[in-house]
């Protein structure tokens, strides 16, 4: 258990400190992100109350969209070197790397979130009608869920002809679940429309489910040969 | 077996004849809906066979990451391609029937959202064998396939949670359904699966048959051969 977590926290601060430096995958995520808010108010331009109903779906798809430039990119630079296949000779434990992973991207995602959000707010001119607290467990949970998934099928769609199209296919259809628990949970917080139990429930069961599942067979996908 | 598969052919042939007549003209017309209620006996037999087919392609898939037995991932490939077929078969017909009915073309009820949702996944699943073409893709096509059942319980329950439009399954729902439609529904089920399994039979043979000849060019490249000079004889060898 040790070495798991040595592992994960050197993986970790590695990945940290080269992001840090380069600042690439943050920096396009964030302009990514910033267009599709401004052509997302273009396109829209609604009033104060329907901004609350539609708002939900719009700031969690441009959170989509914008997390898979991050997740793209999980892998690509343990590509150059060949550092992955050095990772799979090595005795490291295969699921530290892949929580040293998903949790980079979700420091990543995570941060994008909270400069985003804000604008969100500004351009959409949002006050919460119901609990606003409650839009943080939301928020971390959907997060994770996004994450989590994204790293294990960026890891997959690493293997195959034009990755970076190839992973938004395989992760939206298995995150539809997800996204819609985080849409009908955001609406009916700032809507102040009854509770959102029910959603933020589902989106812990799913990210059980689905980080058990990535633990369980990353390293068959890590070592598929 | 090769001996089966035309006697196979021609029962099924006869089977699907047999229930086509049995739908359009011995099935009693339905009091309410009229003629258009007809396609539940192709709309339901397609549903069944489809989930059919992928729950055998995740079982193929499952047994395939413990044995790494080839022929367990060509039978996947299999299931997952017919599946999509009939699945597509179902959200065709679907639409279809529910325009005259219910008034809408489609609603984002739990069984259509589901259906929907399970195509999109197989899709992908196909996209991704398509895409890839090492030998790794059959491991990461049945880790797909699995993560797309553990998603599917989960879809239905984030559209459970909405009201549903769609009919309780007649079949055990406590439906009260004519015995003559269930009859009729029963037979169609069958020429559907037997249709199914024989279409399932014969692309199975076709992707061996595939992969025997991609083995024998890859050999033959190994061994420093010319590939084009006896591109013909590992195909000579393999067909019937």
């Amino acid at each position: 258990m040790n070495s798991v977590w040595a592992v994960t926290v050197a993986t970790l601060v590695k990945d940290i400190r080269l992001e840090w430096r380069s600042k690439d995958a943050l920096n396009s995520m964030l302009f990514f992100s910033l267009l599709v808010v401004v052509i997302f108010s273009f396109s829209f331009d609604p009033t104060a109350e329907e901004s609350r109903e539609i708002a939900g779906g719009l700031v969690w798809v441009a959170f989509l969209f914008s997390a898979v430039v991050a997740l793209n990119q999980t892998w690509a630079r343990e590509l150059r070197n060949q550092v992955l296949d050095a990772y799979r000779v090595s005795p490291a434990p295969a699921n530290s790397l892949f929580l040293a992973k998903a949790v980079g991207n979700f420091f990543l995602v995570s941060l994008l979130e909270a400069v985003m959000a804000p604008l969100f707010i500004v351009f959409y001119n949002l006050r919460s009608l119901g609990p606003s607290w409650e839009l943080i467990p939301v928020a971390l949970l959907g997060t994770w869920a996004l994450v989590v998934n994204g790293t294990f099928f960026a890891a997959i769609s690493l293997r195959t002809r034009s990755r970076e199209i190839m992973l938004p296919l395989l992760l939206f259809p298995i995150s539809i679940p997800a996204v819609q628990s985080m849409v009908e949970a955001t609406r009916i917080i700032l809507a102040g429309d009854g509770t959102a139990r029910f959603w933020i429930i589902l989106l812990l069961t799913y990210d059980v489910v689905f980080t058990t599942a990535s633990l369980a067979l990353f390293q068959t996908v890590l070592h598929a040969e | 077996m090769k001996r089966l598969f035309p006697i196979l052919s021609v029962i099924t042939a006869a089977l699907l004849a047999y229930a086509l007549y049995e739908a359009l003209v011995v099935a009693p017309t339905e009091r309410t809906m009229g003629d258009v209620q007809r396609i539940f006996y192709y709309h339901v037999p397609s549903a069944w066979t489809a989930f059919l087919l992928f729950l055998v392609n995740l079982v193929a898939s499952v047994t395939y990451l413990v044995r790494r037995n080839p022929k367990a991932d060509a039978l996947a490939v299999v299931c997952a391609e017919v599946g999509v077929v009939f699945c597509t078969i179902v959200l065709v017909t679907g639409p279809i029937w529910a325009r005259p009915v219910w008034g809408i073309w489609w609603t984002w009820d739990v069984r259509l959202t589901t259906t929907l949702v399970l195509w999109l996944i197989y899709v992908s699943y196909l996209v991704l064998r398509r895409f890839s073409d090492s030998a790794q893709t059959p491991v990461l096509a049945a880790v797909l396939a699995i993560f797309g059942a553990l998603d599917v319980p989960l879809v239905y329950f984030s559209i459970w949670f909405f009201r549903t439009q769609h009919p309780q399954p007649v079949i055990g729902g406590g439906g009260s359904l004519d015995p003559r439609m269930a009859h009729v529904l029963l037979i169609n089920w069958l020429a559907f699966s037997c249709f199914a399994f024989l279409v399932c039979w014969s692309r199975y043979r076709l992707e061996l048959m595939q992969r025997e000849i991609e083995e024998a060019h890859a050999m033959e490249s190994l061994a420093g051969t010319g590939v084009a000079a006896k591109a013909s004889m590992p195909l000579g060898r393999s067909s019937r």
